[in-house]
């Protein structure tokens, strides 16, 4: 499986994700506080360098998802057909992070028959290791 | 002002196939006196190239090979196949503006035979990979595929809609003997059972993987005047990088169904002397058939989420309302990352092309949507 390329503005996400927190790049400057994804080094609404990390409820809603089929890169291919899913946070609609709906966190990729998944569906972050790295998945509010 | 102050005059290709036995850097070579002995111009005259960053044939090896001159200048354009009506866009700046004469863009590309570049684990493309590629959003089609549900999602865009691109496409490329799916006649059967690349596109949603490459020679319009094709002048041209767009996908601006397209439409037309209802041919960057709805939304043939049921009734086929990549596009004449569309713009407007729009006299020429785009009107 690929693990994420991370780079300096994108490391606070994963280290708090193998805290198993949700947190969400924010502008810390008075009278903004905007959040924004994905992260950069200053605030395109307000141009201020002073950030945060922001703590999520961990709900969210797919917002389109596709199931890719092979040809795919190997560890793809085997749990292929899979879902991917893209999830626009409760709190924060705009702010959409990529994944995939599992049945249990540390369940495969193809754990959740595709047939259930619904545009609008209700989700929530749980977190799982692969590769030595934490990443986020979502679990179906009505399992 | 940009506009009718510079030509394409010269064009050229090579074969298009899965698999060509000659290297890029040749192909690209061929492409490139191809285009100038149509141009009717020595190669020696040239003193101006533009490509695509992924281009791997760099113009210090296309100028030697071919024996250019003195260069003085050359430019590359980012993000894929979102360069490609850039490349003329640059060279008819530098033209119009004195920094050079004589322009020449290729692309050349063994996308067929050669590798393809999602299955690279080391390099990636330049797109936010961290958040997309882990979670199995592999290939451009997977990116392209969640833009396509969401869209069929919102307007009730259906499979059928795509599949009138796909079949507009393919029925061009039958008529047209150098497509590699010339004599292959697509089927609604045939697009409804094919296998899916990821759902909900289907195989025949996507680009061929081709062995080819192009070219094209731009110069002044005083100049043109004394080539012995017919001029086909860059009337408009524009790029598009959209506010708070993000690399290679579209997913975390506030409305990702209105893409890079948009904004390079408002610039474009801005510069124009006709609008969208005017143009005759279009030749629209198809990767992916759900970028045609979403690029006929984006330059304004249509209204927001109406760019599916724009597909009805042949709207694309010739003699519809808009006459739609008449080489067969990337879909099913060859995917050079768009560069054949814009020659197929040069050979309507010289009525050469093997599926004439009758009179064709302006043809919109896109790259590709979702990515940092570009675009070109030209007119005869």
């Amino acid at each position: 499986m690929l693990t994420p390329v991370i780079d300096e503005d994108g490391a606070p996400f994963w280290e708090y994700a193998a805290r198993g927190e949700l947190r969400i790049q924010a502008c810390a400057a008075d009278g903004c506080g905007e959040l924004r994804f994905p992260p950069r080094p200053c605030c395109p609404h307000c141009r201020s360098f002073a950030g945060e990390w922001r703590l999520m409820s961990g709900r969210g809603r797919i917002w389109s998802y596709v199931v890719p089929h092979p040809p795919l890169l190997p560890d793809y291919a085997a749990q292929a057909p899979y879902n991917a899913v893209l999830v626009e946070l409760a709190d924060a609609p705009r702010i959409r992070l990529a994944g995939n709906v599992v049945a249990a966190p540390d369940a495969p990729l193809d754990s959740v028959d595709p047939a259930r998944l619904r545009i609008g569906a209700a989700v929530r972050v749980a977190f799982t290791e692969t590769g030595g790295v934490t990443v986020p998945r979502w679990i179906l509010e009505r399992g | 002002m940009l506009k009718d102050r510079t030509a394409i005059v010269g064009i050229g290709q090579t074969a298009f196939a899965k698999h060509l036995p000659e290297s890029e850097k040749t192909l690209a070579c061929r492409a490139v006196l191809a285009a100038l002995d149509d141009a009717g111009i020595a190669p020696a005259e040239v003193d101006a190239f533009a490509s695509y960053t992924m281009e791997e044939t760099d113009e210090v090896e296309v100028a030697k090979a071919i024996g250019a001159g003195d260069v003085t200048f050359f430019s590359k354009v980012g993000y894929g196949g979102g360069g490609s009506c850039a490349t003329v866009a640059h060279l008819a700046a530098a033209v119009a503006t004195g920094q050079a004469s004589v322009g020449v863009a290729w692309r050349s590309r063994k996308r067929g035979s050669g590798p393809r570049p999602w299955k690279n684990t080391a390099v990636q493309l330049p797109t936010p990979g961290q958040w997309t590629r882990p979670f199995g959003l592999l290939r451009p089609a997977d990116e392209i595929g969640m833009l396509a549900r969401r869209y069929m999602h919102e307007y009730g865009a259906t499979r059928d809609h795509l599949f009138n691109v796909a079949l507009a496409c393919r029925n061009r490329a039958n008529q047209n003997p150098d497509a590699i799916m010339y004599d292959r006649p697509l089927t609604r059967e045939m697009y409804m059972t094919s296998r899916w690349i990821s759902e909900p596109l289907c195989l025949f949603d996507n680009c061929l993987e081709t062995d080819g490459a192009l070219a094209c020679v731009v110069v002044s319009a005083e100049r043109a005047r004394d080539c012995p094709r017919r001029p086909v002048y860059v009337h408009s041209a524009a790029q598009g990088l959209p506010a708070q767009h993000h690399g290679m996908v579209n997913y975390w601006n506030d409305d990702p169904l209105t893409g890079p397209a948009w904004t390079a439409a408002r610039h474009l037309w801005k510069q124009a002397d006709f609008g969208p209802a005017d143009v005759d041919v279009a030749q629209i960057y198809d990767a992916f058939t759900p970028l045609v709805p979403l690029s006929l939304e984006g330059y304004g043939f249509c209204g927001r989420g109406e760019g599916g049921a724009f597909t009805e009734g042949g709207a694309l086929e010739i003699g519809g309302r808009l006459p739609l990549n008449t080489g067969g596009g990337g879909l099913s004449e060859a995917y050079v990352h768009g560069f054949n569309l814009i020659t197929e713009g040069v050979k309507q407007l010289r009525g050469t092309s093997t599926a004439q729009v009758p009179d064709a006299r302006t043809c919109l020429v896109t790259a590709g949507e979702g990515v940092p785009t570009s675009a070109i009107l030209l007119r005869s």
